[in-house]
């Protein structure tokens, strides 16, 4: 639902980074974390929905996915989060901190000159 | 063709309007929650219980967060308390500008507790930070005890569960072990209350916890 909010914000994101937005953006590349909670499926509809009839009508949303990794403070170990069990698969410790999963970024954009 | 890297966050903005949020409550010693729920899980009713237990203890206020009408902010402005009321407007979840917005309907100085109650969705306030010190996650017998495994962002990105409606656990398909086995599997620091607000079974341990947390006691 909020990827509408989602969408708005990747193009003014987009605008920012065009100087208004004269320039032929043919694609955008974001980065979704799996715990993001953003369904990728659902942004891209939001996204061309917004963009039609603007400057940025036809240019392409790339969605890059991130798994869920994690770092145990106990073991040292960087593990992927499998099934969503939030605790460290070596030592099976529950201090760990997510260093990927949650990103939710514009990576880059392609102009077409 | 050119491509020009920009690596932002795509929520920066709100990020960073949350951050002021956050210092103005740490500037006024106000200690901030974000209830959130799935629609109809007691937030309101927990929040009346609440208020009745420590409103004449310390100074709180609510900012109440609705898609479409002002009834729960009319539920809680009877006990009293400084209420504001935000409508989304069909917005699914609060945002860190709307509660500042909000904020400047309210006076923070010597306020110790303010509560936002959020719009009832378990997906999308998980990723909007609104300067609170803690989310506070409500999940009832009602809904089942699978939500954490359906909803892990909110769960993981909350420091409490409230299990409330336990009064209904006899009447529905609901294991409580299980549930906060799901949740602590998803997240295991979180700190659970079981309550009922038919009852009025855990209101005084839960309210207690939150005084703690003011400080002010
Ligand atoms: N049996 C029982 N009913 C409850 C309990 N807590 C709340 N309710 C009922 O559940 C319904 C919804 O409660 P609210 O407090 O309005 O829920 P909410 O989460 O604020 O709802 P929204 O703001 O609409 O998302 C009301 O009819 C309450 O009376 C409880 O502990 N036990
Ligand atoms: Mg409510
Ligand atoms: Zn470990």
């Amino acid at each position: 639902m909020h990827e509408l909010s989602v969408a708005e914000s990747i193009v003014t994101i987009i605008k920012e980074n065009t100087d208004g937005g004269d320039a032929k953006v043919s694609a955008v590349r974001v980065r979704i974390g799996e715990l993001a909670g953003v369904i990728p499926e659902s942004l891209e509809f939001c996204f061309s929905a917004i963009t039609a009839g603007t400057s940025l009508e036809g240019s392409r949303l790339e969605i890059e996915r991130t798994a869920i990794v994690c770092h145990c403070e106990a073991c040292g170990t960087d593990s992927t989060v499998n099934g969503l069990v939030f605790r460290c698969p070596r030592c099976h410790g529950p201090h760990i901190t997510i260093t990927s999963g949650n990103e939710l970024q514009v990576v880059e954009i392609e102009i077409d000159d | 063709m050119a491509v020009v890297t920009i690596e932002r966050k795509v929520l920066q903005k709100n990020d960073e309007l949350a951050q002021e949020n956050r210092e103005l409550f740490a500037r006024n010693g106000t200690y901030v929650i974000n209830l959130v729920s799935s629609p109809g899980s007691g937030k309101t009713s927990l929040l009346e219980k609440t208020l009745a237990q420590l409103k004449d203890r310390i100074k709180i206020a609510v900012v109440e967060g609705d898609v479409q009408t002002d009834l729960d902010a009319q539920r809680v402005a009877k006990f009293d308390v400084p209420v504001v009321q935000i409508v989304t407007n069909g917005g699914c979840h609060l945002e860190a500008k709307l509660v500042q917005d909000a904020l400047s309907n309210l006076r923070l100085e010597g306020l110790d507790l303010l509560v936002i109650e959020n719009v009832g969705n378990l997906v999308c306030p998980a990723g909007y930070d609104l300067g609170e010190a803690i989310k506070i996650v409500v999940a009832s017998t009602t809904e089942g005890d699978d939500k954490p495994l359906k909803y892990p962002a909110m769960f993981r990105n909350a420091s409490v569960l409230i299990i409330n409606k336990i009064d209904l656990v006899p009447y529905v398909n609901c294991n409580l072990a299980e549930l906060r086995e799901n949740a602590l599997q998803i997240n295991p620091h979180l700190t659970v209350f079981e309550t009922s607000c038919t009852t009025g079974a855990g209101i005084k341990e839960w309210s207690d916890w939150l005084l703690a947390q003011t400080g002010k006691h």
